[in-house]
This record gives C-alpha cells, structure tokens and sequence, in this order.
C-alpha cells in the first residue's frame, strides 16, 4: 500500500518533537523537585503578603488609582 | 536577624524604555492590522503597491503585535517585577540594554523585511534566518539577565511569578531553535529543514506554544504580580497558583497538533493534541478563577480604578480563550471551525483582551510610578476601557458569526446530494460585511489606545522621572546545608541547581538538535507516491513567490478527508504528497479557495488574467490584484543555488542539474505556459514572474491526478 507509510513519514521528526518536549518536561521536573526540596512551599501564606509589602515606604506617593 | 542589611537601586530607566517601546509599536501593530482589516472588504486598499498587500502585511500585523507590542510589554512587566521580587537589580545593565536595542532592531528589521516579501513563511516565525539568529542571541542575552538576578536575589523564596517567567525563557529557546532549522540559499531567504507534514508538525508545536509560553505564561506571572499590587491584597490562593504553574507547564507542550486535525498527521498525533488540550481548561481555569476571586471583597476598588477593570477583563477574557482553545480543538468542533474566520475571532479574544488589556493595566500601573505621580486623567483612562471594549466586541462578534457561517455554507449540501454553495466566492460574499464591522472595532480599539497614548504622555509630562529606586534587605543567609555542616562542593552545587539545570538542558537540546536533524530529515525523505516528483526550476521559482507573496495566509493547500471537501476541491491531501515541500504550504485560513488540487482546473490564460484582475475572472472577488507579477522579471540567476540549497534538504535533482540543464528546462517550460497563454489569447512574456506562478500553481495537486497512485515505479 503507498499511503501506508503516512505513520513512518511523519515518524522521524515526531522523535525530535518528543525528545524536545521531554526534555524540557524533565527540565521542569528537576526544577519542581528542588523547589520542594528547597522548601519554596513549605509556606503557602505569606510569600502571597511579603510581595505586596516590599516597596520601601515613602520613596513612592501614593497614586490616584490607588489611593486607599 | 541578620543587620547586614543592604542598600541597593532598582534600575526604572531599562523598564520605562520598553515601556515606551510597548506603546510605539503596538499602535503600529495595530494600525497595520486594521489595513489588513480594510483590504478584506476594500481590495484596492493596497494602492497597487505590493508592500502593503494583504499577504505581507499580514505577517507584519501578527509580528508586531506579538512579539513588539506584547513582547515589549513582557519585558517591560518583567523588568519591573522581578527587581522587586527578587530584592536585587537586575544582574547586568549592559545586558538589559542589550536585550532592549537588540530586541527593536529585530522589530525595525522584521518592519523592513516582510512588506519586501522575504519571509520564511512559517506562521509567527516569519523572519528569515539572519534575524532568527538575531533573535537567539538577544533571548540568550535575556535569559543570562534573568537567571543571574535571580541567583544574586535577597529573598530566598521564588514567588510563583518568577516561575512563569523561568518557564518562558527556557521554552521559548527551545522552541524557537527546533522551529528555525533550515538551509539558507542567499542572504535573506532559506528553504525549512523539515518537509511536508513533518515541517507542518514542527511549525505547529513552535506555533502553539508560542501562544502558550510568549503570550500566556509570562503575562500570567505579570498577572500574579500586578493584580495583587493593584487590588493591594494577596493572590485568593496561592497554593493554587503554583498547582496552575506546574501543571501547565507539563501540559501546554503536548497541545501543537491540535492545529493540524483531520490533515495529513498521523491519527494518533490529532489525538494525542486533542487529549492534552482538554485537560488545559483545569490549570487553566483555576488561573483564571484564582485571578478573580483575588478581588473578592475589593470590588468597589474596580470600580473606581480603571486599572483593575482592564485586569478583570484581561483575566476574564484569558477564561474565555482557554475554554475555547481546547474546545475547538476537539476534532468535531474543529471541523467546522478550522480554516474559517472563528480561529481569528478567538486569537483576537485573547490578543486583544488578555494580552491588551492586561498591557494596558500595567502601564497604567508604572507610569505613575516611574514619574513619582498621579495619572494625568483617570476620566481618560475609564474612557480607553470602555471604548476599547466595545471595539473588541465589535472585532470578536461579528468575525464569529462571519466564521461560523463560513463553517456552515462550506458544508452545505442540496436535497440531492450537491454542495448548495459550490462557488467559494458566494461564502465570502456573505460574510464581507461582517468584515466591515470588524474594521470598525478595530478602530474604536486604536482610537482607545491612542487616548492611553496621550494620558501617559501627559502623566510623565507632570511628574519627575526616578531613574532608580532605592531599596534596601538583607543579603540570603547561608544555605541550610552550610549550617548543617554538609561538604563545601554541595553547598556549591546546590546554590545553583536551577540555574544550570535549566542552562544545561538549553545547551543540550541546541546541540543534540543541530546534529541530530539533519541526519534524521534527510534520508527519510523518501518519495513514497511513485508519481510524486520534485518541482521543476520553474515551479520552484513560482512557488517562492507564493511565498513570497504570502498566498497561504487566504489560501490553504490541505484537503480535508470530508465530502464537502473533496466535492468541492477534489480528492483529498496525502502525506507523500508533500516529501518535497520545503517548508509545507497547507495554510490555516480560507479567505479564498484551498489550492491543493489547484492544478489543471482552470487554462493558464485564465490565471493570467486573475493576477492582472481578480474581478475581471470573478466577479466581486475580494483577492488583491497581483500587477507587479506581470511586469517584474523572474530573478534566474539564483536558480542554482535554490536548487543546491534544496537538495542539501534532500530533494533529490540530479548531480550537476542547476548548472545548465536546469536553466533550459526552465526556459523550455516557460515557453510552454507563454504558448498556452497565447492559446488563450493573452500575450505573456517568458521572462516575467507571472509565468513562473502559473507553472506552480498548475502543478498542484497534479501529481496523483495525473497517474493512478497504484503505479510502480518504471
């Protein structure tokens, strides 16, 4: 059959793809297991408050689409 | 307490300039947009001049407002948050400036390159090879920016924005890379390493997650940065925030070939893309959800705000896009949808109201900020919102009703078994006014930018510019393992596990990559319809101006396996069809007929005079007139290295081919179409372009026509 080959023609570069996206998939797995490791989630609470409080004060006013 | 506290400056100049720079080019994104917008109702939009025709400037719009507008307004986002996030200035000034003057002149060269037709004609990844290059080394240049702040940062934890912004830096060089392999045969033009389906399947993995990691992740750690700020409470959960990281980084990779169902690919490739997509409406959903309930309890906040109303409906709008995303690429909404005008109502949903309104929301944020005052006009601002929502339902409603009744015409069979709108022609007719409300939400979206463009003009004009900020924290204490007494080289290693993880995998996809493709492409490309032959000089010449021309972005070469398809364009597309198509022209839009058995259907005169006037041939056509092609002359000369460069990429011409006998069968076939031209009593000249996209376009398809699949070879 000469349609057959469909699945082997589109196969070669279907490695490439799969390796690629595993790679970066276990990139990203390295990445989780250190971030627990490192304890990034051991609090879930207040990273969420820190980031909201880090401008110093008084360096920047207030603004109108702000404003308390 | 560690009372080593330190006083260092966040760098405001690096963010102001692509703040300024987000601004810029996304009006001239959106203005060459709305000409595109024109010249689908009004075809002589154009004035004749083939610079600003519809094929090119097509490209242009979708570059420029993804990787100018969008793109500027990430770096300018990420800029901003990660100083503050990380308690550190950026890791090296020189590299920021890098990255912002190398990234505008990729913009000025991608401005000046595609109107002059040199495109590689991948869709978002458009450039030709040099700016691809150029494009590598700026990304680089940013990634080292990144990670290096991020490693001399002062506060331990990574807040979930950093992730996002990890995630697109390191994807998008992968993607970026594996999609740009190719052979270039001059300075400014290349031929795809990949051919066929499997350049189709490579263009979609890059096209999809270019979507999923230059347009969605790093806007959604801006998200997680600036709405909280904004709203001046904490993110709703922020456990759910990183459970929305991981799983959509996991995910989204896996999705590309849901823009490829019912083609060529491999069955099992549709579905596996089709599975994936499906389960992205959880992660990001949550995200979403997540965003929303943030302001819970802060409503009347958004009330007064304009900034926070551009937020809810970026945010609303990113729910609304990624519940369609992955319902339209379920294979039975996908085969009405594909190909049709929905596809571009829903990336304009996502463009325009993710990506646009959350742009807008941070540059209402910082310029206040960076100026040390107030918005000049929050009238003004309240005016941009709602303006510019109505012109994005001007834009998104009506392209819907135009894609879905497109879908439906295209399918439409008689009592008897006919197709009741067999004239292509009559579809687009329909939906031409459909077109003209388009153009006028477009307009009211421009007009809203414009009205941003002048409040931010005023409100630097009444502020004082802070070039830095002064900030002040504690370096990191020593790592745990040091105060558990672990050896000297772990502690090392461990400080920076990310960091080389993710430089390591980097340089090692690169070079695995650049040595494994070629080998792998080259000898699988074997013929394997027996009919199926390589283009002639004459085609290949023809079919480089198709591409240069930008034909696919209305006309698609790929026939699905549906009996309204192949009643209407003849039988439909095989992957050995495609072995020598370098790259792959399939298209993904149909604003006029699919091609791919384009040959043979009508006489060559008949395609002279629809170049030289498309409503002569076809009364009410909205295609563009092509009357450069009958005067320009067919550059000959670079036919070897064409060819040379195609058979590099494995198509098989004979050894010594392009230096002679190449140039005389394509005189002898150029001959041939200027007889057939006189048959039809036109007077073509054999020297002309046109000739050669005549011989192109009436070789489409013809390969199988021609012979019966079932011959052997001789």
């Amino acid at each position: 059959m000469v349609f057959c080959s469909r699945l082997y023609l589109a196969m070669s570069v279907v490695i490439i793809l799969i390796l690629a996206s595993l790679a970066v998939g276990l990139g990203f797995v390295v990445a989780f297991v250190w971030s627990v490791r490192d304890g990034q989630y051991v609090d879930t609470v207040t990273p969420a408050m820190r980031m909201l409080a880090e401008d110093p004060p008084g360096k920047i006013s207030e603004t109108k689409t702000t404003a308390k | 307490m560690n009372t080593n506290i330190e006083t260092f400056k966040y760098d405001n100049r690096i963010v102001r300039a692509f703040a300024i720079a987000t601004v810029v080019w996304g009006i001239v994104g959106m203005l060459v947009g709305l000409l595109a917008a024109v010249e689908l109702f009004f075809p002589g939009a154009n004035l004749n001049l083939q610079f600003i025709t519809f094929g090119r400037i097509r490209p242009l719009h979708t570059n420029a407002v993804i990787f100018a507008f969008v793109g500027n307004g990430m770096f300018m986002g990420i800029y901003y948050s990660l100083q503050r996030l990380c308690k550190a200035r950026m890791f090296s000034d020189w590299l920021s400036w890098f990255n912002f003057w190398g990234w505008q002149l990729i913009i000025v060269s991608a401005a000046l390159t595609l109107p002059l037709g040199f495109t590689t004609s991948k869709e978002y990844a458009e450039l030709e090879w040099p700016i691809k290059i150029a494009i590598t080394i700026v990304w680089v240049a940013f990634a080292v920016n990144l990670f290096g702040t991020i490693v001399k940062r002062r506060e331990k934890h990574m807040y979930v924005a950093i992730w996002f912004y990890i995630a697109t830096v390191v994807t998008i060089a992968v993607l970026h890379i594996t999609n740009s392999m190719s052979m270039p045969w001059s300075w400014l033009k290349s031929y795809s390493m990949y051919a066929g389906v499997q350049d189709a399947l490579v263009q979609w993995w890059y096209g999809h997650n270019a979507v999923a990691f230059f347009l969605t992740t790093p806007y959604l750690g801006l998200m997680y940065y600036f709405l909280p700020k904004a709203a001046n409470r904490p993110v709703f959960s922020y456990r759910l925030s990183i459970i929305h990281f991981w799983a959509l980084v996991f995910l989204y990779i896996w999705a590309g070939p849901h823009h490829l169902l019912y083609s060529a690919l491999p069955d099992w490739a549709q579905s596996l893309g089709m599975v994936f997509s499906l389960m992205l409406i959880a992660p990001s959903w949550g995200g979403m959800l997540n965003g929303l309930l943030t302001l819970r309890g802060a409503w009347d906040k958004v009330r007064q705000d304009p900034m926070l109303k551009f937020m809810v409906v970026a945010v609303t709008a990113y729910g609304m896009a990624t519940l369609e995303g992955p319902l339209l690429s379920i294979k039975t909404v996908n085969s009405l949808s594909h190909y049709t005008d929905w596809t571009i109502a829903h990336v304009h949903v996502g463009a325009m109201g993710w990506n646009g309104f959350l742009t807008f929301s941070m540059l209402y944020y910082l310029f206040p900020r960076l100026y040390n005052t107030k918005l000049w006009s929050v009238k003004l601002a309240n005016y941009h919102f709602w303006i510019a929502l109505l012109g994005m339902m001007f834009y998104a409603i009506p392209i819907y009703i135009a894609g879905i009744t497109e879908g439906l015409m295209w399918k439409q069979f008689t009592k008897d078994g006919f197709l009741q709108y067999p004239n292509f022609l009559e579809t687009i007719l329909q939906v031409v006014p459909m077109f003209k409300l388009r153009a006028i939400g477009g307009t009211l979206y421009i007009v809203g930018t414009l009205m941003m463009a002048y409040n931010l003009y005023k409100t630097a004009k009444s502020g004082v510019f802070e070039p830095d900020t002064e900030a002040q924290a504690a370096p990191l204490e020593k790592s745990p393992a040091a105060v558990q007494g672990k050896p000297a080289w772990h502690r090392l290693l461990e400080g920076r596990p990310l960091f080389f993880t993710v430089l390591a995998t980097v340089a090692i996809l690169v070079g695995g990559l650049v040595e494994i493709i070629p080998m792998f492409l080259i000898q699988q490309n074997v013929p394997t319809i027996v009919s199926v032959h390589p283009y002639t000089p004459l085609e290949v010449l023809g079919r480089d101006i198709y591409i240069r021309e930008g034909c696919l972005g209305c006309h698609s070469q790929m026939i699905r396996p549906f009996r309204s398809e192949t009643e209407r364009y003849g039988e439909y597309s095989k992957a050995g069809e495609f072995v020598y198509d370098h790259p792959f022209l399939w298209g993904s839009e149909r604003k006029g007929p699919d091609l791919a058995r384009e040959g043979g259907r009508y006489p060559d005169a008949w395609h002279y005079n629809h170049m030289d006037d498309p409503r002569s041939t076809s009364p009410g056509s909205i295609m563009p007139r092509y009357l450069w092609l009958l005067t320009q002359k067919m550059e000959t000369d670079s036919l070897p290295a064409r060819l040379n460069a195609l058979r590099k990429v494995g198509v098989p011409y004979p050894a010594g081919y392009e230096n002679g006998p190449a140039q005389k069968d394509l005189q002898a076939q150029a001959g041939k179409v200027v007889a057939n031209l006189k048959q039809g009593s036109v007077k073509g000249e054999a020297d002309k372009e046109i000739i050669a996209l005549i011989a192109y376009l009436q070789r489409l398809g013809t390969d199988i026509k021609s012979a019966p699949v079932t011959t052997a070879a001789k």
